[in-house]
């Protein structure tokens, strides 16, 4: 009993966290078809942010907050750097801008901060356990579940409910429709970009919880998993970002429990090819988009 | 297709003066600056093979260079190292040791064979789709070239590797391969391809079997990077898995597009442009470092000037400084025109 409540707990807070990774890259191929390379360093950001902010003395909500900021603000900063020149351009040149921005960021950490770990102030609730029917959990996991149900409810109303989700679920199915209709297209990619920067802030405190330093690289792991998770479940649907998250995660856990030590350190090559399998099932993953239209 | 013929004979003459003229000048430093350019050459141009024809952008082409690299080096290194470069491997391996130029071969054909196997699903999928599972697939091999101790010590440096590549080997490759990536162009697979990257659904609806041909594509540039892999590995004699990751990737991937990737003449320009703007700016970080006291090391300044370079050049010419036209094509417009008016 309590291993299947320790598995479950496991599942549930990876794939949280999994699926708000996922969700904020399906947000911007949604509707621009263009895949942010430089999403993972949003996370790198939110991280460096409350490295930055540790010795100010203020509360760590206020930091975190400081973290999630800067990461929507990076956000915005990614489509103005890399997608708005290129935008009208190539599908290959817009993969390369932010493929060349995600350096860019990267490089700029390594060199203006450092390429060794930091330390990134954590409150004392993310180190405690708790017991759950004799199944010892880190808080942090639960805190992830927690959040992560609470921002998918909110992007899931956001999504049905306001003018803007409105909007831009119209752009992602027919941009050039949306846009004749007086749905004004930059605002609503920026828009995109700042919700797409938010989950990653948010996510970036969850899983820089975790390892408890921040380093120049520390984006690549987010990324390659919001990656994974997409193509799983259908590069075109916000459920299937977070279906893909989910299964992702039970794959990677059930992994982590079965394999011997020897065979664990090659989990990641084991689970890309049960992506592969996936694929060959189903090139359009799991769940199927609206059908492509135009993009820009 | 004339203008073929001038492309192939343009592209080999650069190739020849830089061999040459490194030869003349006599510096080591250049030789081995050359040696380096040549041998990414052979890589940049690989990729354009794949990238160029099918117009998908493969990440995973590292990954293949650096399966490469490992094969010609467990087939080389000799029999009596062996115990020490690579304690775990398996004994009925401890006793092969083939010819260099042998083990490139066996290098290139390994990487086309593990490309022509796992690729094979991937080639159905086009866009983003298929530039993510290429990145996927960077890392598994990655992965597994990091943990396979036997093979490959593990994220260890491997060492023992005999030093054969010279300024000439790396010269005769680069342009067996340059000639090579030019007759693929021009080959009935090469062209039905370039149709598909035009228009995917008119190149189908005209009967090309695309997932079949950019398969093709994708193994025959495997073949090279692995063959770039080998030629690599037998110039630098020891490296470890990190050389082939995102930090090489980005630089390959960043020759050819500022050069232009749908173009052999945009892979070799490139090169020879990044290679040099490279070790400059490699150059200036060493200075920075010496003269900076206290201020602690510069790094990553080359990479922040490439990116700001790549952003820049997709901005203003998407297509690379080689957008369609091949060299010789340009020579031989350049004279017709001259022709007429005169």
């Amino acid at each position: 009993m309590a291993f299947t409540i320790q598995f479950v707990i496991d599942v549930l807070s990876l794939g949280g966290a999994y699926a708000l990774m996922a969700l904020g890259l399906v947000i911007i191929y949604g509707i621009l078809r263009l895949v942010n390379f430089a999403y993972g360093e949003l996370i790198m950001v939110a991280g460096y942010t409350m490295y930055l902010s540790s010795g100010s003395g203020l509360p760590w909500l206020v930091m975190a907050a400081l973290a999630v900021a800067m990461a929507v603000l990076f956000g915005i900063l990614t489509d103005y750097a890399a997608f708005r020149p290129v935008r009208a351009k190539s599908v290959t040149a817009v993969l390369i801008t932010s493929f060349a921005f995600s350096n860019l960021l990267q490089n700029a950490a390594l060199l203006f901060i450092s390429p060794r770990p930091r330390n990134v102030p954590l409150p004392d609730i993310f180190s405690q356990t708790v017991s759950i029917g004799g199944a010892i959990t880190p808080v942090r996991n639960l805190i992830t579940i927690a959040a992560s149900i609470v921002l998918l409810a909110a992007v899931a109303f956001l999504m049905r409910r306001t003018t803007l989700g409105i909007a831009m679920r119209a752009a992602a199915t027919n941009f050039t429709m949306a846009r004749m209709l007086g749905v004004p297209a930059n605002l609503i990619i920026s828009s995109a970009f700042a919700l797409s920067g938010f989950l990653a802030g948010v996510v970036g405190i969850l899983w820089i919880g975790r390892i408890g330093t921040v380093v120049p690289g520390v984006g690549l792991e987010p990324l390659l998993v919001a990656f994974i998770a997409t193509v799983i479940g259908g590069m075109r649907s916000l459920p299937g970002a977070v279906v893909g998250g989910f299964l992702l995660a039970l794959i990677d856990t059930t992994l982590n429990y079965t394999l011997s030590q020897d065979l664990l350190k090659f989990r990641d090559a084991f689970t890309f090819s049960l992506v592969i399998l996936i694929l060959l099932w189903r090139p359009q993953g799991l769940i199927k988009g609206p059908a492509s239209g135009q993009r820009t | 297709m004339k203008h073929s013929y001038l492309t192939a004979l343009v592209l080999i003459a650069v190739i020849a003066a830089i061999a040459i003229g490194s030869q003349l000048i006599g510096i080591r430093l250049y030789d081995r600056i050359a040696t380096n350019l040549l041998i990414s050459l052979v890589l940049v141009v690989g990729l354009q093979t794949f990238m160029g024809n099918s117009g998908l952008l493969s990440f995973a082409h590292i990954g293949f260079m650096g399966l490469g690299a490992y094969t010609s080096a467990v087939l080389t290194i000799p029999a009596q190292m062996k115990g020490m470069a690579l304690p775990d491997l398996y004994d009925f391996m401890k006793v092969v040791e083939i010819s260099p130029l042998l083990a490139m071969l066996a290098a290139g054909v390994l990487a086309a064979v593990v490309a022509a196997v796992v690729a094979y699903p991937l080639m159905r999928l086009s866009d983003a789709a298929s530039v993510i599972t290429s990145f996927a697939l960077l890392v598994v091999l990655y992965t597994v070239m990091n943990n396979w101790s036997a093979f490959t010590n593990g994220p260890r440096t491997l060492f023992g590797l005999p030093k054969t590549t010279d300024l000439p080997i790396a010269a005769i490759v680069a342009a067996v391969v340059v000639v090579v990536a030019l007759l693929f162009k021009e080959s009935r697979t090469g062209k039905l391809l370039r149709a598909s990257r035009e228009d995917e659904v008119a190149a189908a609806a005209l009967g090309a079997n695309i997932p079949h041909l950019r398969w093709r594509a994708f193994i025959l540039a495997a073949f090279i990077a692995g063959i770039g892999g080998a030629l690599w590995g037998h110039f630098i004699t020891s490296f470890a898995p990190k050389a082939f990751y995102l930090k090489e990737t980005f630089l390959i991937i960043t020759m050819l597009v500022i050069g232009g990737a749908n173009t052999v003449t945009g892979a070799v320009a490139g090169t020879i442009l990044i290679t040099f703007a490279y070790e400059g700016l490699r150059g200036t970080e060493g200075a920075l470092n010496a003269t900076a006291i206290g201020a602690g090391q510069v790094v990553g300044l080359t990479e922040i000037v490439l990116a700001l370079a790549m952003i820049a050049v997709m901005i203003v010419k998407p297509g690379g400084l080689f957008p369609n036209r091949e060299i010789g094509h340009i020579l031989t417009r350049a004279r017709r025109k001259k022709e007429t008016v005169a």
